[in-house]
């Protein structure tokens, strides 16, 4: 671990909790953040109205009516200090493929609304810019990038079901991208975008800071529970969720689409064990295994 | 109108109403806000007057007031930001019980401060409840009336009038109504990422003057005043380049964000859930409700 010996407690008012694993993002912040959120769901202490685990942090949201803070601090810090000495570190979580079509007219139409004033590189597009201050030959190396390592949902959050995902590789090869001078106030639904070093895939249309990449077909926030993947609740993605993006061309999102409107689209997903232990020693191979586990 | 023996017709919509109640908690880590009204102590009075419990949903109203016609006899109260209620064209009394014959219209004037008044009906406005809640969430389409403002047209259910077993309260007594004036003290707890700021940052943030500027609604009130610099320091992996910005995290509600050290931004009941720029503090849970009593304009101190 190269994590600090504690994280560091703030309080925000009188109910929130914010525990900061450490100030810069890395897998193995990501993973103690999950873990001690996962503990103090199972703890189920009277007073908490909800755990909220973010990228490197976690927010507790509590009734301090109910629940002093110091006994919310003491058994967090259990949790941080179990967590951090568990021999064996791993999450039951699932891969997911998720279609997109990079590239697309939609997001392209709308960062052209968006240059001067808006974007450091008014003439371009997204795309090549993202490619060119990654060092990479054009757009459509920068894609491959993107969508050659699967990604970990490290964060659900900002609007409904909205999830930040953190790339399965090195940190020299990650991808990162500065974020928009000012914001967009508008960003069509189902935009995948990047941002620092995070993937965000807008969950519903509104304000968007993110270089846009392309669009999703397939809804991740169904508030309907039209489709059999949200039977169980309307957001798709959970902290922890692994990602797989797979380009498809302008024929095959429209045909993805047209599966979403009769209501019989599914998600390609398998069950997994991530064990942070063996992302960490060998990446490559692990994202491999990762993908064994996705295509039977 | 057998099927329909309560309810709330809109004739006009107003400028903003939307079905609000006392909020939705446990789908924050979602994404999905708490929302609920902007002033909780302004709505539960119109219930208590109306005989409902304070969980009943009521009408939140934004500077302009809808036209409204009772499908029945229906029992009603206004409270929050002080505005003439009218039946019929014909003043009466706010913060008071009334009732309204079916067919009878309600209305409203101009208000003469703060932002929200809230309509409270006898039984509560009966939409479905969604995630445990009746309150609208308009990004997400969401709760509510069909998940948005009410418009022109909708006809809002009305739910059973409960029977109470408090003491029938006809208007609410003048020393318990919420004030509404230009200048109003809010209490803050400094922490989070307070330690990103200046000295002098941190100093003109808890001891400066702020006025509330025309940007803010249920999501997010914007300030201006001297500014709150933040340290320029090397920025940690993934936080982003300004020295504002932080490894992405969840936001508390009531929590006070300075994008570029500038105006500092308060997060309401609508805000979103998480996000890359610093708090420096949060705003006491119990003074949350007077971002509902601010009209753009008056000095206010955010003080520690």
């Amino acid at each position: 671990m190269t994590l600090t010996e504690h994280a560091r407690y703030s309080w925000g008012g009188d109910e929130f909790l914010v525990v900061e694993i450490a100030p810069d993002m890395s897998l193995e912040a990501n993973f103690v953040a999950n873990s001690i959120a996962v503990g103090l769901e199972d703890r189920a202490l009277p007073g908490i109205i909800d755990i909220c685990p973010a990228n490197a942090s976690l927010l507790v949201r509590f009734n301090p009516d109910e629940l002093a803070h110091d006994e919310l601090e003491r058994t967090v810090r259990e949790l941080e200090t179990e967590v951090k000495k568990a021999a064996v570190q791993e999450l039951d979580t699932r891969i997911i493929e998720v279609p997109v079509w990079y590239n697309d007219p939609y997001t392209s139409e709308t960062e052209q609304r968006f240059r001067e004033g808006y974007h450091q590189r008014p003439e371009g597009s997204d795309l090549d810019y993202s490619a060119e201050v990654n060092g990479l030959a054009n757009a459509e190396e920068f894609i491959r990038r993107h969508h050659e390592t699967p990604w970990l949902v490290s964060m659900v959050g900002f609007v409904a079901g909205l999830p930040f995902l953190f790339q399965l590789t090195p940190r020299e090869r990650q991808l990162e991208v500065p974020k928009y001078l000012s914001p967009r106030t508008d960003t069509p639904p189902l935009t995948v975008g990047i941002g620092g070093c995070f993937t965000a895939h807008y969950s519903v249309r509104g304000a968007g800071g993110y270089q846009m990449l392309g669009i999703a077909p397939a809804p991740i926030f169904d508030p309907g529970q039209t489709l059999a993947d949200f039977s169980d609740f309307m957001v798709l993605f959970r902290t922890g969720d692994i990602v797989k993006y797979r380009p498809v061309d302008e024929a095959e999102y429209r045909k993805i689409q047209a599966e979403v409107e009769q209501g019989t689209y599914r998600y390609k997903q398998a069950p997994v064990r991530f064990s942070l232990a063996e992302a960490l020693a060998d990446p490559d191979s692990y994202n491999r295994s990762l993908l064994e586990a996705l295509n039977g | 109108m057998a099927d329909l023996l309560r309810a709330l017709e809109v004739l006009n919509p107003g400028l903003a109403t939307t079905v609000q109640d006392q909020g939705r908690f446990g789908y924050y880590r979602f994404g999905i806000p708490q929302g609920g009204v902007m002033d909780q102590y302004a709505a539960a009075l119109g219930n208590r007057l109306v005989g409902n419990t304070a969980a009943e949903a009521v009408l939140e109203c934004t500077y302009l007031g809808p036209q409204l016609r009772a499908s029945a006899d229906t029992v009603i109260a206004v409270t929050g930001a002080p505005v003439e209620v009218r039946v019929n064209g014909t003043a009466v009394a706010q913060n008071a019980r009334f009732s309204l014959a079916a067919g009878d219209e309600l209305s409203f004037g101009v208000i003469q401060g703060g932002t929200k008044f809230f309509i409270a009906v006898a039984g509560g406005i009966d939409v479905p409840e969604v995630l445990g809640s009746r309150s609208t969430y308009p990004i997400g389409k969401l709760g509510g009336f069909e998940g948005r403002a009410v418009q022109a047209g909708d006809v809002l259910p009305v739910g059973e009038p409960q029977a109470s077993t408090l003491p029938q309260l006809d208007s609410v007594p003048a020393e318990l109504l919420p004030s509404y004036d230009r200048e109003l003290v809010v209490r803050i707890m400094v922490g989070l990422y307070d330690h990103k700021l200046t000295d002098e940052g941190l100093r003109n943030l808890t001891e400066a003057e702020w006025t509330l500027t025309p940007v803010a609604d249920r999501m997010g009130l914007r300030f201006d005043g001297p500014g709150a610099a933040w340290r320029q320091e090397e920025q940690p992996f993934g936080a982003g380049q300004d020295p504002s910005n932080i490894t992405d995290a969840g936001y508390p509600v009531g929590s006070i964000q300075i994008p570029g050290g500038t105006q500092p931004i308060v997060l309401h009941c609508d805000a979103v859930s998480g996000g890359g720029y610093a708090q420096a503090a949060t705003v006491i849970s119990a003074d949350m409700d007077l971002f509902a009593r601010m009209a753009p304009g008056p000095k206010c101190a955010l003080c520690r």
